[in-house]
Order: C-alpha cells, then structure tokens, then sequence
C-alpha cells in the first residue's frame, strides 16, 4: 500500500506541537512541586535531595497564615455578595427579549474587559474622594466589582439552557412563582451558579491588582505577600505553599467538576 | 409591570447589581477620567497636559509599545501551540478529552503567583533549562534566560493558552465533519484541506481566542513584574510606578486611561474582525 505522506505529516505536525503545548502547560505545576519536597536551601532542580522539612517550615511562618486567612476571609465574602448580587441580576436579565436586558448584560460583564490595576487605582481614588480609608470593607467591594461577572455569565448560561415548559408546568398545577423558583429553577440552575462561584471565589483568592490599592497596611493578603518575598528572595517556603495551593486548587477543581461539571462551563 | 409568563422574572432584580456597580464601578472610572485632566497634582486647572505629557515623551510612547508588541507576541505564540491542542481534542475520544481537558484548565485555576514563581524555577540560572543544557554540554555558561522578552512571551504564554484553546475548542467542534469529507473525496490532501477549509472555518474562536489572550497578557501585571524583570517597562508597572511610588495620580490617571482605551481598542478591532468573520464562516 503505498504511503499517504501528506496525511502523515499533517498528522505528526499537529501531534508534536499539541505534546509540545500539552507539556508547555504541565511542566511548571510539575516543576514547583518537585522542588518543594527539597532537602536543600535553593530552588534547584533537580533538587540535591528529597525531604519535607520545607512543609515542616510552613506550619511555623505565622505571617503566611495570617496573609491566607485574610484572603480566604475576603474571598468568601466577595463569594457570597457576588453569588446574591449576580445571580438575582442574572434571573432579571437572562430571558428577557428586552434592549435593556442586553445593555445591562454588557455592563455587567465589563469589569472582566478593563485592566485590573486601572480600577484599583481608580477605586482608590474615589475611596479616598469620600473620605473612607481602605480597609477590609473596601477590598471586598473592589473585589465582588471584579468578580461579580463570573456568577452572572455562568448563572445567565445556566438559565438559558432551563427548558421553560419545566416553569409552565408547575405554574400549570398551580404552584406559585415563589415555589416554582425554589423546588424547579434554584436546583436546576444551582450548578451554573456553583461554577460561577467557584471561579469567582478563586479569583478573589488570587487577586493582586485590585488588593494593592485597596487594602489598608494592616490587611496582608497571600498572592501579595508571595510576590514581594518572590521579587526579594526566592525562598524555597514559597515552593512548599504552592505545592499546598496547587493540592487544594486541584482538590476543588475535581469536586467542582463532579458536582457542576465545570470544564464544560469554562469551554 | 408583572409579567403573565411564569418563566420571565422582574427586571427589577437587576437593580441591586446595578447599583453597586454604577456606585463602585461606574463613579470610580469616570473620576479617575476627571483626575487625568488635572493640570497639577496638589490641584489646582484642567486641561489636557497629563495626555499631552504622556504622548508626548518617547520614554511614554516606549512603554506603550512594548506593552502591544509583547501581547501581540504571545497571542500569536498561544495560536501556534493552543491551535493543535484544540484539534486533537476534537478528534480524540473521551478518554484523551478529559485529560486534555484537565490539563489545560489546570494552568487556568493555579495561583497567578504560583504559575509565574515556577518560571523563576526553570528559567533560573540553576534553572532546569540552564542545568539541562550545560550537562549536555550545550552551553558553557548558564544562559540569561530569566527577564528577558523571549522568557517572558513563554512564560505569558503558559498562563494565557486556556484562553486562547477554549474557544478553540468550541469553534472546531462546530465545524461539520463531511466538509472536510467532502475536500478530501474531490482530491485534496490533509495539509489542502486544513488550510483552504479548516481553519477559515475555525476563524470566530481564533479571534474570540486572539482576543482574550491578547487582553489578559497586556494586563499580566504579576508575571511581568517577576518573569520580565525591572529592565522591561510595560504599561501595568508603569501605572503601578507612577501611582504608588511617585505618587503622581494625574499622570498615573492619564497612564490608565490610555491604557484602558488601548485595551477597548483592541476588544473592539477584535469584535469587529469576528462578525466579518462569522459572516464569512456562515457564507
């Protein structure tokens, strides 16, 4: 049978860039989690030898704990305001034919457009037109602003694939829109809103534009913390956290997809 | 009004989001506009001289530059590595799906410090390239890998393909399998049929993930700051510069709003590109 050259190559090109690709992404998460099981004082790879006393250190650096309960805190409040305030902005928006509707859509979803820092300086700014120091309170505002599109797009796709002959029908035999929303839409649409909040309470945690301008001095959050010992030192604690951060992300990205299919959402 | 539709809900549940947004979102943005037209930072005339500063200097006009030059450099390394990881999805089973799939969201959801804190580790001096290419004998010294351009373009790259293969993914998915079918019965080869169907076909999710590359590798403000170094100067750093080290809000404010029309500018150029290009595809 003679040959299909064209075909082969076709394939082995596409087949050696997309392993190429495919490590590309994988090899850094690989990379930190090798080097924080080191047994020696710099990140070198590979490392001289294997031990877990970069872990052990971990459990004594206080102001890393108390960077990561602060972002935790703020994450789970931005969370929860951008899942109450997104998610009634979605049922608004989402089956409505109305030209608001969609003017309201584009605003809604125009933080994730604009450069992070510029709204944090411009928070900043207007923090501080009003009189109001940055505080707990101001980050958490800052950071729902920039969260808050995550639930409306996951939770606006999650009720336009609802079939409506579902809400016909209970309105039919007689339920209100109340008990309609609670028993038939709320469960049906909770998996979009989960995913929304998923992305939205992962973002916060990792947010470091819009924190550097609107926390106060006394509020030390994780990702900024990380960055100014990365921009000093490379200190091999901050390999042993990632390799902790990096275990709890994926964790919750393998409970997400079970109960929301997440990847699916993203894609 | 109450609608009669059960499936229909009240506009007015928008309202709160609206608010907050118009409150914490809108007023933020058009006072950091009306700082930019502020003469003198302690106060004091408006007119337009932070912008005319800003254009003015080729220092200014250096950073900005730079900053769109780099993300067209990354958008176009993204295309070239994401495109292929998009079609063997398509044309795998669901085995191979979800590990691919996997793989490419794991970059997406890690930590921004984490993903840029292992480009430090392999591009290092006793980095993992550098240790691989002296024991090979490769190179005699460690090479400078780390804050430079070509370290960076694939450190960005890294961070940013899941956006760039998602709507990849979702563009070559919808393309019927018989077109390609049909291109190869009439006689035209893999490499024929791939250029002259596949991927003018593919052209809305190679713009839609043009476009969400390019918007998020120009604002990278971590991983350029750690990957590119204090040598290079992009448009994030410099706002932060000005801002926070220089205190100077007017100009800091000008910097951002340049920025922001830059960014609007290309979301635009790409929206624009894409309804051509969906016309095109559906022709």
């Amino acid at each position: 049978m003679r040959v299909d050259w064209e075909a082969l190559s076709f394939r082995l090109a596409m087949g050696l860039v997309a392993f190429v690709a495919l490590v590309l992404l994988v090899a850094p998460t690989a990379v930190v989690i090798i080097v924080s099981f080191t047994s020696g004082f710099s990140l070198r790879f590979p490392p001289p030898g294997y031990s877990l006393r970069w872990y052990g250190e971990l459990l004594d650096a206080w102001q890393l704990h108390f960077a990561a309960m602060n972002s935790l805190k703020v994450a789970a409040w931005t969370t929860g305001l951008s899942v109450v305030l997104g998610t009634m902005a979605a049922l608004a928006i989402a089956r409505s034919p109305k030209w608001s509707a969609k003017l309201l859509d584009s605003f809604f979803m125009s933080p994730l457009v604009l450069p992070a820092l510029a709204f944090g300086l411009a928070g900043l700014m207007f923090f501080s037109a009003l009189g109001l120091p940055v505080s707990p309170m101001t980050l958490i505002i800052g950071h729902t602003v920039v969260c808050v599109p995550y639930l409306v797009r996951n939770t606006v796709a999650a009720l336009s694939q609802l079939d409506p002959s579902l809400l016909e029908c209970s309105a039919s035999l007689g339920a209100d829109r109340l008990y309609t929303f609670r028993r038939i839409t709320l469960p049906l649409i909770l998996p979009g809103i989960l995913a929304g909040g998923f992305i939205a309470f992962m973002s916060s945690f990792d947010n470091v534009p819009v924190s550097l301008f609107l926390r106060d001095a006394a509020t030390d959050m994780l990702p900024i913390r990380m960055w100014q010992d990365l921009e000093g030192k490379l200190d091999v604690t901050i390999a042993a956290l990632s390799g902790v951060l990096i275990v709890f992300t994926v964790a919750l990205i393998m409970v997400m997809e079970r109960l929301t299919g997440l990847s699916r959402r993203l894609a | 009004m109450s609608s009669a539709s059960p499936t229909a809900y009240d506009m007015k549940l928008a309202l709160p989001l609206t608010g907050f947004l118009a409150a914490f979102f809108a007023a933020p943005l058009a006072l950091l506009f009306l700082l930019s037209l502020q003469v003198d930072p302690k106060g004091g005339g408006y007119g337009l001289s932070q912008y005319t500063n800003f254009l003015g200097d080729l220092f200014s006009l250096g950073v900005l530059g730079s900053t769109l030059l780099l993300g067209l450099e990354v958008t176009a390394l993204c295309l070239l590595l994401g495109y292929p990881v998009a079609w063997i999805y398509t044309r795998s089973g669901p085995k191979v799906r979800s590990l691919i799939i996997l793989i490419v969201l794991l970059p997406l959801l890690t930590s921004v410090v984490v993903r840029t804190f292992a480009w430090i580790v392999i591009l290092g001096r006793q980095g993992i390239v550098n240790s691989t290419l002296l024991s090979l004998g490769l190179a005699e010294t460690p090479l400078k890998l780390l804050y430079t351009q070509g370290g960076l373009i694939v450190a960005l790259a890294q961070v940013q393909m899941p956006l760039t293969i998602l709507p990849l993914i979702t563009a070559i998915g919808r393309i019927d399998p018989n077109l390609g079918d049909a291109s190869a019965s009439l006689g035209a080869g893999q490499w024929r049929t791939f250029v002259k169907i596949m991927l003018p076909l593919s052209l809305p999710g190679i713009i839609a993930g043009a476009m969400l590359t390019y918007a998020a590798s120009i604002t990278a403000f971590i991983t350029q700051s750690l990957v590119g170094g204090g040598q290079m100067l992009f448009m994030p750093m410099y706002l932060y510069q000005q801002a926070s080290t220089l205190q100077n809000w007017p100009f800091a404010a000008a910097i951002s709003i340049i920025f922001l029309v830059a960014v609007l500018g290309v979301v635009t150029l790409f929206n624009l590109l894409g309804r051509l290009s969906r016309g095109y595809a559906n022709a």
